[in-house]
């Protein structure tokens, strides 16, 4: 016994003091001091970004990095920001968020960003936040929608709407302009940006005199949503909210329809993809849903993001190509004006952005660093979507 | 015992000289440690193969992180550790009792589906976050906590395997009618089993809340339970440094294929770890250390007899 | 009333899903006692290999019961030949390892075949075209029946009697019993039990992939990880009815789809999932056998 715990003692010791060597060698040859905020290569400025290139979510994060390359590549046709041109490294985070904070880590202190891009979900944005928040880097996140994000700390902002903000756009929507008083909720357990929506619908919903008939939830991935649908149908709402993603909502309208509920659904820009036709068909007609963003709208700017977008990639950008797009702006204003590369500076020009015109809407940061802008309801018609209106905060 | 105590302080004393992403990525690694051996102490020593374990771990990660959010002082923290592992502990007792009468293909089907139940009551708790997630849990986990807590695991199992009760474990994976014609209960030790690697589970959960300071259910799916069991597997059924080694080896492998990824733009670490499970299945079940230890490898100087 | 008999239609259709993955989860554990973890993964190919061949062909555009029957016997033959290699390469050299070797190889088939799918087709969900028009059959009140109803009750049973007469009016059937029996004597009785084994793998696949065209067609939305849950659930459903008999497979399947369906509607949808497992661990704490099984001592 003695012997085993003796030869163990001594191998332990030296399995652990090997493995923290070869770590600690490996560092000592690409690092210099303990400071992670080291400067980049003198021509260049470099932009992290965690965006999900794999997993479940990988479209949103692709068509946010399509958006965000594009940005960039102009720019640095312009000559750069100051002549020293910018360098997009994204790191993927197969949509989990214990990649995201590996990502974000190995962006801050390997590659030594000076500020990320990311991510689209909440749940993958709290995750990271707390990195950059303690390395003063800069992050912005791109679609996050939940008001927890920007708590974290005053280095964290972003570029979209909030939840709170997002979730009673329908609702007003709906008592304004469709003049319902009786809705249902149908939402996805999974998901938190559903939950989110959902309650702060609810929430507006109610004060300004609508009553919600029924909640039902959902997973998402079901593939059956007859038993909840049943239920919706026994009482009779003139509405149903429906704020989940775009996968799931083709399938429960269809269903829907199939069981007989005729009433209009509606939903947030959880909605936004061409697919969601694809798999609703005719029961999507007449919908509507909140998005950042409509592909069709007038601005010369968006349409000139758009042809672009197009052009380059060969689809219709969706909202998270939007938000990507105006990211990029948001981070190219920020570093032009900073006083110098470092991470506060940057927070310090980031903060004081105003009136800036982007393709989602004007950008102005309010003291949470959450943008104030309005969000659009656009109408599904003829398998297309359509603009209806405009919501303004 | 003094090779733990070594490695703790030879840790606290290094950490300010490395760098935040290796911090970051040995942190992880330990806490792998962690939950590797608490399989291997189920499915490896004891033979019950356990699909569930992340669901042990979400527990522990919950409950030490609903404490940590109430009294956030770090000197609570190895408190709100224990509390993780204990009631993932106690979850592993409730898993234990009512699965005993199963064997293997059964029990591990059952396990998967308690780690599945669970993840769905968490989905489901509002107050514990739901599908949102539980955010801003205080950053208590540092590497010398980590190192401290696989060291002490490691020594623990060790410890235990040689006593009587790690006996009991070893005749009840080797033949389980046998031990039991032996006067081994088995059915007190594989509940033991279960709440002991369950409370590994549990303190490594914990560990995992505090360093990413944000958890919610999607983490602890049966995908997590999977890397789990990978680890153990490749390292051998059984062997505490075989699974220390190939925890350590796999945490480590997907920042290492990161350059083929953003290359070839696809995914390929879970294809790979599939097809490594099969192909070792196939060509060496007993894993890279089978059920020896590292120990037992080196050719140590005979003594004279 | 009326939502309760919907429910029981509803029920009853998914329940005929949940019998035909079940069955082949059935067959393979009473010929080899093992638990093929990859099958809900077969399911989920048989739904994509319908999905290309539609859209190979052109289906879409002329939806009709002859482009569903060919989709639905292509599909069953791919699964077949993929259940085919699946045995031969991963379970055949484990036959005579420890079970838990085995078990371990068939989490590895499952995921690498889950992986390989989102690799190969792409992670996000495609849509199932059209190969067949809905129609309403029947309609009192708010309860309606439709024409997917009827073909997923109708094409599961037709498969299910076909099993059925293979397995109890053939040499072939009688073969497959005598291996479930005891596999040992019955090849030294002369039974090729390596070519009867592979047979059953493939019957049971193509099984699956039967099932597989059928929810496509009726819930079109399909993605690589289509497979899991459907999977644990047939499962569960195929312990329930007492895994190893055919007829229990059955049964097993259709209260499994009732109850999630009463669950979902009566209780709460979030649970749907946690129901199935629900079940199981009840069936094996209180009758580890089944309905239909019998209990089988370990002798030493």
């Amino acid at each position: 016994m003695k012997k085993t715990s003796i030869k163990m003692s001594i191998s332990t010791a030296l399995f652990v003091l090997f493995s923290l060597n070869a770590c600690t060698k490996k560092n000592d040859a690409t690092q210099q001091a303990s400071t992670d905020n080291a400067k980049p290569a003198a021509s260049e400025i470099l932009i992290g970004s965690v965006l999900s290139i794999t997993g479940p979510e990988a479209t949103f994060g692709i068509s946010s990095k399509n958006a965000i390359d594009m940005v960039f590549e102009k720019q640095n046709a312009l000559g750069g920001i100051d002549g020293k041109k910018l360098k997009l490294i994204n790191l993927d985070n197969q949509s989990k968020p214990e990649e995201s904070a590996i990502a974000i880590t190995k962006l801050i202190s390997q590659e030594k960003v000076v500020a990320v891009l990311g991510e689209v979900a909440s749940s993958r944005s709290i995750a990271m936040a707390p990195i950059a928040q303690s390395n003063q880097i800069p992050m912005l996140s791109t679609g996050a929608t939940n008001p927890k994000v920007t708590q974290i700390g005053d280095f964290i902002f972003r570029t979209s709407f909030i939840d709170p903000f997002q979730g009673p756009v329908l609702s007003k929507f709906i008592l304004e302009n469709l003049k319902l008083k009786k809705v249902a909720i149908f939402k996805d357990i999974k998901n938190d940006y559903s939950m989110g929506l959902a309650q702060f619908f609810k929430e507006h919903f109610e004060k300004n005199g609508g009553q919600i008939v029924t909640e039902q939830s959902y997973s998402a991935g079901d593939i059956d949503f007859k038993a909840q649908l049943t239920a919706i149908r026994s009482k009779k709402p003139e509405f149903v909210y429906l704020p989940g993603y775009y996968t799931d909502i083709g399938l429960i309208l269809r269903q829907a329809r199939e069981l007989g509920i005729k009433v209009a659904f509606g939903g947030g820009d959880g909605w936004d993809s061409p697919k969601l036709f694809e798999i609703g068909g005719n029961a999507s007609e007449g919908c509507y849903f909140s998005n950042h963003y409509s592909a069709d709208a007038q601005d010369p700017m968006v349409q000139e993001f758009v042809k672009d977008y197009q052009a380059k990639y060969g689809s219709v950008p969706d909202a998270l190509a939007a938000l990507g797009y105006d990211s990029a702006l948001i981070i190219i204003q920020a570093i032009r004006s900073a006083k110098s590369l470092s991470g506060p500076d940057i927070r310090d020009a980031l903060k004081v952005i105003k009136d800036l015109k982007g393709v989602t809407g004007t950008i102005t940061f309010n003291e949470n660093r959450d943008p104030i802008k309005s969000a659009v309801v656009l109408k599904i018609e003829n398998g297309k979507q359509a603009y209806v209106t405009t919501i303004n905060p | 015992m003094i090779a733990l105590a070594a490695a703790t302080i030879a840790t606290y004393l290094l950490t300010p000289y490395i760098s935040s992403f290796y911090l970051q990525m040995l942190t992880l690694a330990g806490i792998n440690v962690v939950l590797a051996n608490g399989l291997n102490l189920i499915s490896g020593i004891t033979g019950q193969l356990s699909l569930g374990h992340a669901g042990f771990m979400a527990i522990g990660a919950y409950a030490s992180a609903y404490f940590s959010l109430q009294y956030s002082d770090p000197n609570y923290f190895l408190l709100s550790l224990l509390l993780g592992g204990l009631f993932a502990g106690a979850f592993g007792l409730l898993l234990g009792l009512p699965t005993l009468r199963l064997k293997g293909d059964y029990l591990a089907i059952v396990t998967l589906g308690f780690s599945e139940m669970i993840r769905v009551l968490f989905l489901n708790m509002g107050s514990l976050g739901g599908a949102r997630g539980l955010p801003q849990i205080p950053h208590h986990t540092n590497l010398t906590w980590v190192v401290f807590a696989a060291a002490a695991t490691l020594f623990f199992i060790h410890r235990w395997m040689n006593s009587y009760f790690g006996r009991a474990f070893l005749a009840i994976r080797e033949d389980e009618m046998a031990a039991q014609s032996c006067g081994v209960n088995t059915t007190k030790y594989k509940v033991m089993s279960f709440s002991l690697g369950a409370f590994f589970a549990g303190v490594a959960g914990a560990l995992f809340a505090h360093q990413l300071t944000y958890i919610s259910p999607s983490i602890f799916t049966f995908t997590k339970s999977f890397e789990i069991l990978t680890m153990v597997v490749l390292g051998g059924l059984g062997s505490l440094s075989g699974a220390t080694f190939s925890a350590i080896l796999l945490t480590f492998l997907p920042e290492v294929l990161r350059p083929l990824q953003q290359i070839t733009h696809i995914d390929l670490r879970m294809i790979i770890y599939s097809l490594l499970l099969i192909i070792l299945m196939l060509t060496r079940p007993t894993g890279i250390m089978g059920k020896r230890e590292i120990w037992e490898l080196i050719p140590w100087p005979k003594r004279k007899a | 009333m009326e939502n309760f008999l919907q429910h029981c239609i509803n029920g009853l259709s998914l329940g005929s899903i949940y019998a035909l993955i079940a069955l082949g989860y059935t067959m393979v554990f009473g010929i080899l006692k093992l638990i093929n973890f990859a099958h809900g993964d077969v399911y989920m190919v048989g739904a994509f290999v319908g999905y290309y061949l539609s859209a190979f062909l052109g289906l879409q555009s002329q939806p009709s019961m002859v482009s569903f029957f060919i989709v639905l016997v292509t599909s069953m033959s791919v699964c077949a030949i993929l259940g085919f290699l699946i045995e031969r390469i991963a379970y055949r050299p484990l036959r005579s390892s420890p079970r838990i070797t085995a078990l371990i190889t068939a989490i590895g088939m499952s995921l690498l075949l889950e992986y390989v799918a989102q690799l190969v087709f792409g992670p996000d969900p495609k849509v199932f075209p059209m190969v067949l028009e809905r129609r309403d059959l029947f309609q009192f009140g708010e309860v309606s029946l439709n024409n997917y109803h009827a073909l997923i009750v109708s094409v599961s049973l037709t498969l299910m009697l076909l099993l059925r007469f293979l397995v109890l009016h053939t040499k072939f059937g009688k073969a497959m019993r005598a291996i479930s029996e005891d596999i040992t004597t019955a090849s030294l009785l002369g039974i090729p039990t390596n070519r009867i084994i592979s047979i059953t793998f493939m019957l049971g696949a193509a099984l699956a992939g039967a099932a597989g065209v059928l929810v496509g067609t009726v819930y079109p939305r399909i993605d690589p990880l289509m497979g899991v849950i459907p999977g644990m659930k047939a499962f569960s459903a195929a312990v329930i009815g007492g895994i190893g008999n055919f007829p229990g497979a059955v049964l097993g399947g259709i209260i499994m789809g009732l109850s999630e369906e009463m669950v979902a509607a009566y209780i709460s949808s979030s649970y749907r999932d946690a129901l199935a497992f629900g079940l199981l661990i009840f069936i094996l704490l209180v009758k580890p056998s089944g309905f239909f099984g019998k209990y089988q001592p370990e002798k030493v």
